[in-house]
């Protein structure tokens, strides 16, 4: 095939100009909806440069021309081959009170088996703690120092105090341990990617952890101060960390794809969205979390009756589970 | 390790980019490391305001804001500057669909957290390590959001107009003949001869001589000349014709201008 390059050029370029217009709108208002005819010319002028590039892709000569229209090409055959939806509108709040329950409610098996680690992990820690007095020391990391010692001491001097220990620190607190708590999150999905091992180690220790601490507690005679104390926040930030669980066990059974005849590509393009969901889901819980936990859990009697604060925790996860379980959501909503 | 990303479309057209190795990439990860610690020392000074009113908020501002900019700062760059942070401007790098489709939130989302684990045990380990081992040089991060990045080199031509000046080029006396030679000349071998002359005088003479006396063979059983066109024209010279009528396909003064590359890719 002989072809004039310039009269070629010259030929050709309002085309590509016109291509070129065409995606650079489609890129600054991507929740426009193109009518018909613009549809059809784009999908014409994506067949002209494809085209195009056929030809000159033979021709030794003008790289740079070649390297113009493959990029061009690129960038059509990536808005036409697209098949996952366009966002329209994106409704942050709208997204994220549909997608985060939708996700939770696709991916239920996975977080039934997060519980399921969970509490076995718990019951680790409770036989532990129940059956060894050095399992406390042994177990609980650094971070928990203040949970080694005597429970019962502890109750006694948190309702002995006068003063508002909190006082004067309590938004550094809360964002403290949301920013913490979203970061060990994170992980916990995260570590999916190793074939959903470190998510389940990771969903293991927090239950024997959880486990001991109460097993410790009850055994202390302790269990109003322990119900008063965790209920509050507890009820969102351990369901936060089980979505966090179930999100890293989705990523490793599409990792792992046992049973599923679809590539490991098509699995992980699967559940992105769900995962994001997930994500945005936790993060908001841990937010709410940290929030309660600088500002009630801390406050104990005489401040406030523990009755009050464990009716609390029962209302807040009363909420949790209806709207991740019974809410009526909306018909599916398009990506951001 | 495979270095390009090739993707063929339904309608038969193939493109290809090159994929970042893990060097690149890190030098991008140390641009962007340093961009972030800007951005944090710009808000700790933005955030000592807040501390005249109440400690408690600045404390906590500057623990939330360094959190949400070492996290947010890939998720909204790559998100709003198509697949680009600083670094990766920088070093001319950019993060695309693995399969050369839309870039889409969740994938810039995912392959940003994941960060966490590929920065395990420290410095990036274990994802230096599966970038490494990856037919397409992705971390774990990129794994799991279906994401490549991609080497955007910015094209540079040698300068032509200096490595063919003052040669009179006897092959465009014969305009059908130069045509069929552009036409069976395939890319690849147009650049190996381009860059034959451009490193020319990096050759050992005798080497020299060989390679472009091998060239001009291969050049020659393309397309016939008229003997008389030819026979005079030492081996280095009838190259250096080739390459005038291969890259330059009008003559100097008439020169079209190539259109500039995609905004998106350039």
């Amino acid at each position: 095939m002989i072809i004039d390059l310039p009269r070629f050029i010259d030929a050709e370029r309002p085309t590509w100009t016109e291509l070129e217009k065409l995606l650079d709108r489609l890129h600054e208002e991507p929740t426009r909806v193109m009518p018909l005819e613009e549809v059809q010319r784009f999908h014409l002028l994506y067949q002209k440069v494809s085209a195009e590039l056929g030809r000159v892709a033979t021709f030794a000569c003008e790289p740079e021309l070649r390297r113009y229209l493959e990029s061009l090409t690129a960038r059509a055959y990536a808005e036409i081959h697209e098949t996952r939806e366009r966002g329209r509108r994106f409704r942050p709040i709208h997204w994220f009170v549909n997608e985060f329950p939708r996700a939770f409610r696709r991916q239920s098996g996975a977080f039934a088996m997060a519980v399921i680690i969970t509490v076995v992990g718990m019951l680790f820690g409770g036989l532990a703690t129940t059956f060894d007095d050095e399992a406390k020391e042994s177990i609980v990391p650094q971070q928990f120092a203040h949970l080694m010692g005597d429970p019962a001491r502890r109750v006694a001097e948190e309702e002995k105090a006068k003063k508002d220990r909190m006082g004067g620190h309590h938004t550094y607190f809360a964002s403290m341990l949301m920013v913490n708590n979203i970061r060990v999150s994170i992980l916990t999905l995260g570590s999916g990617i190793l074939f959903g091992i470190g998510t389940i180690i990771e969903l293991f220790y927090n239950g024997v952890i959880l486990g001991l601490v109460v097993v410790d507690y009850i055994l202390a005679g302790q269990t109003m101060f322990m119900l008063g104390w965790l209920l509050p926040h507890g009820v969102i930030e351990i369901p936060a960390i089980l979505v966090a669980g179930q999100g890293g066990l989705v990523l490793g059974k599409a990792l792992i794809g046992y049973g599923d005849r679809a590539s490991l590509d098509e699995r992980l393009r699967g559940i992105g969205k769900d995962l994001m969901a997930l994500i945005c889901g936790f993060s908001g819980m841990l937010v709410w979390a940290g929030i309660v936990e600088s500002f009630l859990s801390q406050y104990h009697e005489p401040m406030i009756h523990y009755w009050q604060k464990i009716v609390f925790g029962l209302m807040e996860l009363s909420a949790l589970i209806w709207f991740l379980y019974f809410r009526k959501i909306a018909d599916p909503e398009d990506a951001p | 390790m495979n270095t390009t990303l090739k993707i063929r479309t339904p309608e038969g057209i193939a493109f290809s980019f090159a994929l970042a190795g893990p060097v690149a990439r890190c030098l991008a990860w140390a641009v962007d490391f340093f961009v972030i610690l800007a951005i944090l020392k710009i808000m700790v000074l933005l955030v000592t305001v807040i501390g005249f009113i109440s400690l408690d908020f600045q404390v906590a501002a500057m623990m939330l804001g360094y959190f949400l900019v070492s996290v947010g700062y890939g998720i909204v760059l790559e998100w709003f500057w198509r697949g680009r942070t600083i670094g990766k401007w920088l070093l001319r790098l950019r993060v695309m669909d693995a399969h050369g489709l839309r870039l889409q939130p969740h994938q810039v989302l995912l392959r940003n957290l994941l960060r966490f684990v590929d920065s395990l045990p420290a410095f990036y380990f274990i994802g230096g390590v599966t970038c490494l081992l990856s037919s397409r040089s992705q971390r774990l991060g990129d794994i799991a959001g279906s994401t490549v990045v991609v080497y955007n080199p910015k094209p540079t031509e040698p300068d032509l107009d200096q490595l063919l000046a003052g040669k009179f080029n006897s092959l465009r006396q014969h305009p059908h003949l130069e045509a069929r030679l552009r036409q069976r000349v395939s890319p690849d071998e147009a650049r190996l001869a381009l860059q034959a002359l451009v490193r020319r005088d990096d050759l050992d003479p005798i080497a020299r001589v060989a390679l472009f006396s091998e060239l001009a063979d291969h050049f020659k059983s393309l397309v016939t000349f008229p003997p008389e066109t030819v026979e005079s024209v030492p081996d280095e010279q009838y190259i250096r014709n080739v390459v005038d009528i291969l890259f330059r396909t009008r003559a100097v003064e008439a020169k079209p201008a190539a259109p500039q590359p995609a905004g998106a890719l350039g």
